[in-house]
């Protein structure tokens, strides 16, 4: 299984990946990322890595799960 | 098997190979590209990258990256001609490759001035004109800006953070009210005013010379100035010549159907692709980042799972920083016949909200404020009239709109 990452200090609000995956990703009330969960099943992944591909700054990150 | 031939090395190409690996597309890939340099990104040219040396190439897939998808890049390698009944396009120096599918992502570049070849005038492009415009940034005390759309805003925005004196120029008299209503586009003028930079609006260049160690122009209405250097930003043209002879039809873009293919076996992605919008029953091309990200996924997806073809429906959305101002388009404000603006928590937090011919939101512009941009897109995915669209974005309280006039968006 992977695991979704952000980097807070990166994101600025673009808000694509609230648009690739809503259940993953939404914009907080500071207009930084707020991960809904980070454990990606795989039946997730595909949506998921659009998400993390339309970051304008790579924000999101996806590793292995550790464990997996 | 030739698999699939992807020609143009920025962010539509990259995602475009990057997403049929990760659709289990098992066959061979070759990404060309014109420039020498890895696929890099652009948007940080006219942004981070000018303010210092800390930025390096914004490289988008690197040659181990490459490998690791089994992608075979080829660099410093302009295709010129397509030969669709063949399946074959030539290359530069004449190396032939075949293909099954072929993804055309040659984009634009900078629409050459009739000052291109003056010393001391730049254009921003590529990494190269980034890197010669911060150099020039370095010693410069003053920087003359042509053109006022959103490359020469950054690049103004840019000398502004580091202290240079700033000429900005274009020949409208509102340079942004085009797309965003004469009411927004004041807006981004006093914008500008604000940061201490001498717009000269309405009046375009009649004479540029670059004698000696400075750039002089003379406007249309008199004005001469002088700068230490010159920046021109007039828009792009297209990189299509190497498909004219083709067959495919070229006309202000590759035109291509609701499935972004040209020709069977024949699809287009971002700045070049002129595709058939399906929720706005029209053609349309669009030179944004996000387009050509969510336009390489529809083609890898129709390329790796034909069986399954997917039209390509964005709302659309472009970010542009300037100065202080984080400014977020989404949708087409240029289809708006009135808009309504919003005001936020101070003067530089704001929203304008577009409606269409047919009373649904068609645009919603915001300044520093991404959570009503996040929720403007999401009203524009599915009709929605004014009402409606003021409660979804600004649910928490009801904000007085500071101003609601009609806009004539050109």
């Amino acid at each position: 299984m992977q695991q979704l990452r952000v980097d807070l200090d990166l994101c600025e609000g673009y808000g694509n990946c609230v648009f690739e995956a809503e259940d993953y990703c939404e914009l907080g009330d500071d207009d930084v990322v707020v991960l809904l969960q980070t454990e990606v099943a795989d039946e997730d992944l595909e949506r998921v890595q659009l998400a993390v591909g339309s970051c304008p700054v790579s924000a999101l990150l996806l590793t292995q799960a550790p464990g997996s | 098997m030739s698999g699939t031939l992807v020609v143009g090395g920025s962010i539509g190409g990259v995602r475009t190979v990057q997403q049929l690996r990760r659709l289990g597309y098992d066959r061979p890939v070759t990404l060309v590209e014109a420039e020498p340099h890895a696929p890099y990104d652009r948007p940080p040219l006219s942004k981070e990258v000018l303010h210092d040396e800390t930025w390096t190439v914004p490289t988008l897939l690197d040659a181990e990256a490459a490998a690791d998808l089994d992608v075979e890049l080829l660099l410093g390698s302009a295709a010129v001609t397509a030969d669709l009944e063949a399946r074959r396009v030539t290359l530069a120096h004449g190396r032939e490759l075949a293909y099954d599918s072929l993804v055309v992502a040659t984009g634009a570049r900078a629409r050459r001035s009739p000052w291109a070849d003056q010393p001391r005038v730049h254009e921003l492009r590529t990494w190269d004109d980034a890197r010669v415009l911060r150099n020039v940034l370095d010693t410069a005390g003053s920087v003359l800006v042509i053109g006022a759309g959103f490359i020469g805003a950054e690049v103004a925005a840019a000398a502004h953070h580091r202290g240079l004196r700033i000429d900005l120029v274009d020949v409208a008299p509102v340079p942004m009210s085009r797309h965003l209503g004469d009411e927004v586009g004041a807006l981004f003028v006093d914008l500008h005013r604000r940061h201490g930079v001498s717009a000269h609006f309405g009046t375009g260049v009649e004479v540029l010379e670059s004698p000696e160690d400075a750039v002089t122009v003379r406007l249309g209405d008199g004005t001469v100035l002088t700068a230490d250097a010159a920046v021109v930003g007039l828009g792009t043209e297209l990189n299509t010549d190497w498909l004219l002879g083709s067959g495919l039809t070229v006309d202000d873009g590759l035109v291509c159907d609701a499935f972004c293919q040209a020709a069977p076996g024949v699809f287009a992605v971002g700045d070049v692709s002129r595709w058939w919008h399906p929720g706005l029953g029209r053609l349309v091309r669009t030179e944004h980042w996000t387009n050509a990200v969510e336009q390489a996924a529809v083609v890898a997806h129709n390329i790796a799972r034909p069986d399954e073809q997917k039209e390509h429906c964005p709302v659309g959305y472009v970010w542009s920083n300037q100065y202080d101002w984080k400014v977020q388009i989404a949708g087409r404000p240029g289809d708006g016949i009135h808009h309504e603006l919003v005001a936020g928590r101070d003067d530089d937090q704001f929203a304008a909200l577009y409606v269409g011919a047919d009373a649904r939101l068609c645009g919603v512009l915001t300044v520093n404020w991404p959570a009503a941009s996040v929720r403007g897109r999401k009203a524009l995915a599915s009709p929605t009239d004014l009402e409606t669209a003021r409660e979804v974005l600004f649910p928490v309280r009801s904000t007085p709109a500071v101003g609601a006039r009609g806009t004539e968006p050109g």
